[in-house]
């Protein structure tokens, strides 16, 4: 951190991301729970466990193709809990709104919030409204946190990846981050993109039915597939070996990218879990998410090995290889 | 979109496979053959497939000035953040720029510090602002090569149409062939052949390389991204060079014609002229950039405001330079990783997304030699 003000690069969930969090965030409030830097922290209560998270939402554009910053708000934060192996029970919400908002959109962020809960089987249970003048906020900004029950004998986290594990993915990669992108930029293709925002408890729930046994469950978010595999392999001290070919892109996404020049492994995902499965129980998991609305096109992308610790490998399609990295930076279209 | 479903045919595995092998068997010479990639996306393409520790040794592929952020000269950097320090100025650009340090400060450090700096992704996102600001001086950075120049070229036009009086344009673009020229007459460097670029030909067409190909006797291939586009532009090199010919070959013919987009050039040609311009690390060479032509001056940054002169500084250590003219390998940079790295670029190779540092510090390289081996730190 050798720069004296914080630079918008150090909020796109890659490296510089990561660095600010744990030299001054964890660094500075210290304790056992922070430390584990998982999407939610496990702390005990009265001999059981429970998952506690937070997450703020300033999506740009509010509203995107499959979604706004509401449903988001919800999904993203009963992800999170559900990535501990968490039951979501229940979120609070506290809005930050810039003078002059519309009631209208108001009133429609609030309305999708309320479907995606009831979706998700949680209760918004608690709230707090600040408005701030003109240009003080970009129209809304939507902070919610969530606590959730873990069932007994539910061990997952991002250190717990094991050489020999399946990597699986739900589906396919960079649909939120291009839905949002093309949004905003007014770029048009042949049919809009589609957000995958969505909430996973439920799939994950039927994961967890399938094998108790997986050892880690993250969504990739902001930094993408390759940022959230680099933290697992790192926090694991394991490393990690992806397919190119095995990688599920739908085709108008890898369109757009190709066309922007971005690598799809580093666009968002808001309806997406990567999960490190044991290989004697992949087959199993993987035929569960398959049969969830939300895994139709689940898929193993790689496997988790002991050599290269900290480390994602990819093998090409030409049968090369190539390191790849955490997003370091944001990601910009080329120029030519 | 649709005609993008055809990019897995030339992505299939046996049949990289087999060009591979013809490859090796066709390296397997005494000589060495030096192919330069001009364009940064090439590089990047190169570097995601491994390509180059798949080749013979005998074929080595070098990066060169493509990257249109590395090679804009640390001075219009510099003219960039002095225009983003004005009263009442919204800059507009694409992001790559933002954090290319010029002598003292990036753009970057500008905007964090109130500057107006808007991040575009394209030229007339820039107009929308101005419209949306008519109190305020709205200046596009023009940086980009002939595929960029003609999008800004149509801005100014439409500007005009408006009667946007807001909207000014910082030229800084560059043209491909002279540079390519500046390359050749080098004495420090060797080149045997060039891997054209896909998306600047597109604009100037594959009959832009003739006059090299004439002047030089030097073999020149149009190539695509994809991996089998990739075989075989340097296939064709290699087949040419051993039979000792040197033509243009135009692998890209998907999206590239031989006299390319006549009307996107017309474009910029009307708006722009061809101008003595500086490079990062290739000096300056005549006639290799654009200005906006005096009948549209009212358009043109450089006329609107009145910039002093600028006390360029270049960093002591920085070897983008010897990088983009190919003669150097990132990491033999004494600042490689060291001082240098994306969080903290000091030259503008490792800011871009396309530069050659970058991609190297990416894909922890950390000697060309291990590279070559496929070995990574």
């Amino acid at each position: 951190m050798n720069s004296g003000t914080i630079q918008l690069d150090q909020g796109s969930g890659g490296r510089a991301t990561h660095e600010l969090v744990q030299d001054l965030f964890v660094n500075l409030l210290e304790n056992e729970y922070l430390r584990e830097m998982n999407d939610s922290a496990l702390v005990e209560v009265q001999g059981g466990q429970i998952a506690v998270t937070t997450d703020s939402y300033v999506v740009d554009p509010i509203f995107f193709p499959g979604g706004n910053i509401g449903s988001l708000a919800v999904h993203g934060t009963v992800n999170d809990l559900a990535m501990c192996g968490a039951k979501p029970l229940y979120l609070t919400a506290g809005f930050i709104l810039e003078e002059g908002l519309p009631l209208e959109l108001l009133g429609q962020i609030v309305a999708s919030m309320a479907e995606a809960a009831r979706e998700a089987k949680v209760l918004i249970v608690a709230g707090d409204t600040k408005v701030v003048p003109r240009g003080k906020a970009d129209k809304i900004f939507i902070n919610t946190a969530g606590i959730g029950i873990v069932p007994p004998g539910v061990r997952i986290g991002g250190h717990y990846a094991q050489p020999g594990d399946a990597v699986l993915i739900n589906g396919t990669i960079g649909d939120h981050g291009m839905a949002v992108l093309c949004k905003r930029e007014g770029l048009t293709f042949e049919n809009e993109i589609q957000s995958d925002s969505a909430s996973l408890n439920d799939l994950v729930a039927k994961m967890l039915d399938a094998s108790p046994h997986i050892h880690v469950l993250r969504d990739p978010t902001r930094g993408g597939v390759a940022t959230t595999l680099n933290e697992i392999a790192q926090q694991s001290g394991v490393g990690i070996r992806l397919f190119d070919e095995s990688l599920p892109i739908r085709e108008d996404v890898a369109g757009a990218c190709e066309l922007l020049g971005l690598d799809p492994l580093y666009v968002a995902n808001e309806g997406k879990v990567l999960a490190c499965v044991p290989a004697d129980s992949a087959a199993l998991v993987l035929e569960a998410m398959q049969s969830h609305p939300l895994g139709k096109r689940a898929c193993q992308i790689g496997g988790v090995v002991a050599t290269d610790t900290g480390r994602v490998f990819l093998r090409t399609r030409i049968g090369g290889h190539r390191l790849v990295d955490m997003l370091r930076g944001e990601q910009f279209p080329r120029i030519c | 979109m649709n005609n993008l479903k055809y990019l897995d045919e030339y992505r299939d595995p046996e049949l990289a496979k087999s060009m591979l092998e013809t490859l090796k068997r066709r390296g397997n010479t005494n000589r060495t053959y030096k192919l330069m990639e001009i364009c940064g996306t090439h590089t990047v393409a190169i570097f995601r497939l491994g390509l180059r520790q798949l080749l013979p040794p005998t074929i080595q592929l070098i990066s060169g000035p493509g990257c249109p952020v590395c090679v804009t000269a640390n001075e219009d950097i510099d003219r960039a953040i002095w225009l983003a320090r004005q009263p009442q100025v919204i800059i507009t650009t694409f992001g790559d720029l933002l954090r290319v340090p010029g002598s003292n400060s990036s753009l970057n450090a500008e905007r964090s510090k109130g500057a107006d700096v808007r991040i575009v992704y394209a030229s007339f996102d820039a107009l929308q602002i101005a419209r949306d600001n008519p109190g305020r001086q709205v200046v596009f950075l023009g940086i980009g090569f002939e595929t960029t120049a003609p999008t800004v070229a149509a801005a100014v036009k439409q500007a005009a149409v408006e009667g946007l009086g807001n909207f000014t344009v910082f030229s800084a673009h560059k043209l491909l062939p002279p540079a390519m020229r500046a390359l050749l007459e080098a004495e420090d460097l060797r080149l045997d052949g060039f891997l054209c670029p896909g998306h600047v030909s597109t604009i100037i067409g594959a009959a832009a390389y003739e006059e090299v190909v004439t002047r030089y006797h030097i073999p020149c291939v149009v190539t695509g991204f994809e991996p089998l586009d990739l075989l075989q532009g340097i296939y064709l090199l290699v087949d040419q060079l051993e039979s000792g010919k040197a033509e243009v070959i135009n692998q890209y013919r998907r999206a590239v014609s031989w006299e390319g987009n006549v009307a996107a050039r017309n474009l910029m040609n009307d708006i722009f002229e061809p101008a003595d311009s500086t490079w990062r690390g290739l000096g300056a060479i005549p006639q290799s950039g654009l200005k906006v032509r005096t009948k549209w001056e009212k358009y043109d940054a450089t006329k609107r405001f009145s910039m002093p002169d600028i006390q360029v500084k270049e960093h002591p250590g920085c070897r983008c330079g010897e990088v983009l003219r190919g003669v150097m390998a990132p990491p033999e940079c004494g600042l490689f990783r060291k001082a240098c790295t994306p969080q903290n670029p000091l030259g503008p190779c490792m800011v871009s997304s396309e530069g050659t540092c970058g991609a190297y510090y990416r894909y922890h390289v950390v000697s060309t030699q291990d590279y070559k081996e496929g070995k990574t730190e």
